[in-house]
């Protein structure tokens, strides 16, 4: 077994201890209230981290099978999130083949590029290749009515649903020079600490939070965002040695892929307001659907790559 | 020995066909108006797509849907072998002939299904709805349903989505995400005429279709 795969056994396992406390923290709360009552704000709570024990089992284990896991794991995310998406952008029958091109055919290659490791291509397959080929496939079709909407709603919903998805399985492709195959370690790093910076901006926001950062959108605070960004930089200090950036350089990637995220979290809160739904969709019982869950990671995915491939390769 | 294996083989497909719904589609009943119970009901359902019976098939619990069947035209479900198969065994639906010069009395063999326990799917709108409209005029079906059996709950039933996941005319289904919704039960009002009611029915079913926002 590799140094690698021990360190990702040693953090799944440290993903369940924390998990297993805070689950006990909930019933524990939920033991203390009186019968028949119900407190939203715990229930919120219980919810995210039962879905969070999926996320870091799943998530787990296709670190530890490694490209092949982490690669098929991320496709089907975004399948389900592109599904979520179209499901409520503008679109007419002359749109058909694009949209099936989107998902059996644009999808997969991107994924198959990410597989392979082809940088150059999965860079800019989506926004050059496919941005430029499906207009050109609804165009054929002669129905001019929205066109400009209809192209731009399916064009953000592969930006976001695959491109942006992508980047995350892709930081296992990055050569960094000395750092061999601990790539797939930044893909923990990317996903502890912007969730970590999520859940704890929630938990601060719901204590001392006072000013909206949306109004009206979002129930974000300044205040929550604030210590939520610090907490993820703190993260990244102790999860520095996963990475090969050195303490002070992980601080400031951890605190900008949190701040990244937050931004990402709170433009799907008015994508979601535009289309007047709650959640994406229902495939998560209680907690809405996949983009719901991987707004802010999406988000800051392929900011990180890009910073740490400037840097770091 | 025949029976048996294909009602076997009927129970192995329509597994995979809720499969491949549940795949491509993430098929998902919204119970606003009833609850998924085993009550006697007529679901009535807009028509967009061919796919429009299988989901709400699909969408029905195991015990639900083992004593539904879903009312069908026998000159589309008839024509091949294997059509035969999904309508008769499969979705053992209820099979009307439509066309004019056959005098085969639906009414009677909707009845009778009825009386035998079923519950039933019907499209009140006749055909695929094509145009822009949310719904066709309603055929005077449902109301004799309503009128001959009144106990009957009558469901509306809409089916959001199917018209862009699988357009008439095209081979390859959209992966978009469909969603069933059971809206209250109706009954025919003592005193209400066939208009009225169904001006009523279509009105309860279109008042189910998800608001777009524009």
């Amino acid at each position: 077994m590799t140094e690698t795969t021990l360190d990702l056994i040693m953090l799944s396992l440290i993903g369940c201890g924390i998990l297993v406390v805070l689950t006990l923290v909930g019933e524990f709360l939920r033991a203390r209230q009186p019968a028949d009552t119900v407190n939203p704000v715990l229930e919120t709570y219980m919810l995210r981290v039962q879905s969070w024990w999926g996320m870091v089992i799943l998530l787990s284990l296709a670190l530890i099978i490694g490209r092949l896991g982490v690669v098929l794991l991320f496709a089907f995310a975004s399948f389900a999130a592109l599904r979520e998406f179209l499901t409520l952008t503008d679109k007419v029958k002359a749109d058909h083949w694009a949209l099936a091109l989107a998902f059996f055919v644009v999808l997969p290659l991107q994924y198959l590029f990410v597989g392979m490791g082809w940088e150059g291509i999965l860079t800019v397959f989506i926004p050059v290749y496919a941005f430029l080929l499906l207009p050109i496939v609804s165009a054929l079709r002669g129905d001019a009515k929205r066109f400009l909407i209809r192209v731009a709603e399916t064009q953000w919903a592969l930006m976001i649903t695959v491109f942006c998805v992508s980047h995350v399985p892709a930081l296992i492709t990055l050569q960094i020079p000395g750092y061999g195959d601990r790539a797939v370690l930044l893909i923990a790093f990317l996903v502890i600490v912007v969730q970590c910076g999520d859940l704890l901006e929630y938990f601060f926001g719901r204590q001392i939070g006072r000013t909206k950062v949306a109004p009206g959108l979002s129930p974000k605070t300044l205040e929550g965002m604030i210590c939520g960004v610090g907490c993820a930089m703190l993260i990244g200090a102790l999860l520095a040695w996963l990475t090969p950036f050195g303490i002070l350089p992980a601080m400031a990637m951890a605190g900008v892929a949190s701040l990244v995220g937050m931004g990402g979290n709170i433009v799907f809160a008015a994508i979601k307001r535009d289309r007047g739904v709650k959640d994406w969709s229902h495939l998560i019982p209680g907690q809405g659907g996949f983009v719901d869950q991987l707004d802010s990671v999406v988000f800051a995915a392929p900011v990180f790559y890009h910073l740490a491939r400037f840097f770091w390769t | 020995m025949n029976r048996l294996l294909t009602s076997f083989a009927a129970e192995i497909a329509g597994q995979a066909i809720r499969l491949f719904a549940r795949f491509i589609t993430a098929v998902r009943a919204d119970w606003q108006g009833i609850e998924p119970v085993p009550r006697q009901r007529v679901y009535f359902a807009n028509h967009t797509s061919n796919g429009d019976m299988p989901m709400i098939w699909s969408v029905l619990p195991p015990a639900l849907r083992r004593q539904t069947r879903p009312v069908a035209a026998a000159d589309y479900w008839l024509t091949s072998k294997l059509r035969t198969f999904a309508g008769r065994d499969i979705f053992k639906a209820v099979l009307i002939d439509r066309r004019p010069e056959v005098n085969d009395n639906p009414m009677e063999k909707i009845i009778a299904a009825i009386d035998e326990g079923s519950s039933l799917i019907i499209f009140p709108e006749g055909k695929r709805n094509m145009g822009d409209d949310l719904l066709l005029p309603f055929k005077a079906g449902i109301y004799n349903i309503g009128k001959a059996r009144p106990d009957v709950d009558l469901v509306p039933t809409w089916v959001a989505n199917l018209n862009t996941i699988m357009p008439k005319g095209e081979v390859i289904p959209l992966p978009l995400i469909c969603t069933v919704t059971f809206g209250a039960p109706l009954h025919v009002d003592a005193d209400e005429n066939k208009d009225a009611f169904l001006a009523r029915a279509s009105a309860s079913l279109a008042a189910l279709a998800p608001k777009v926002a524009t």
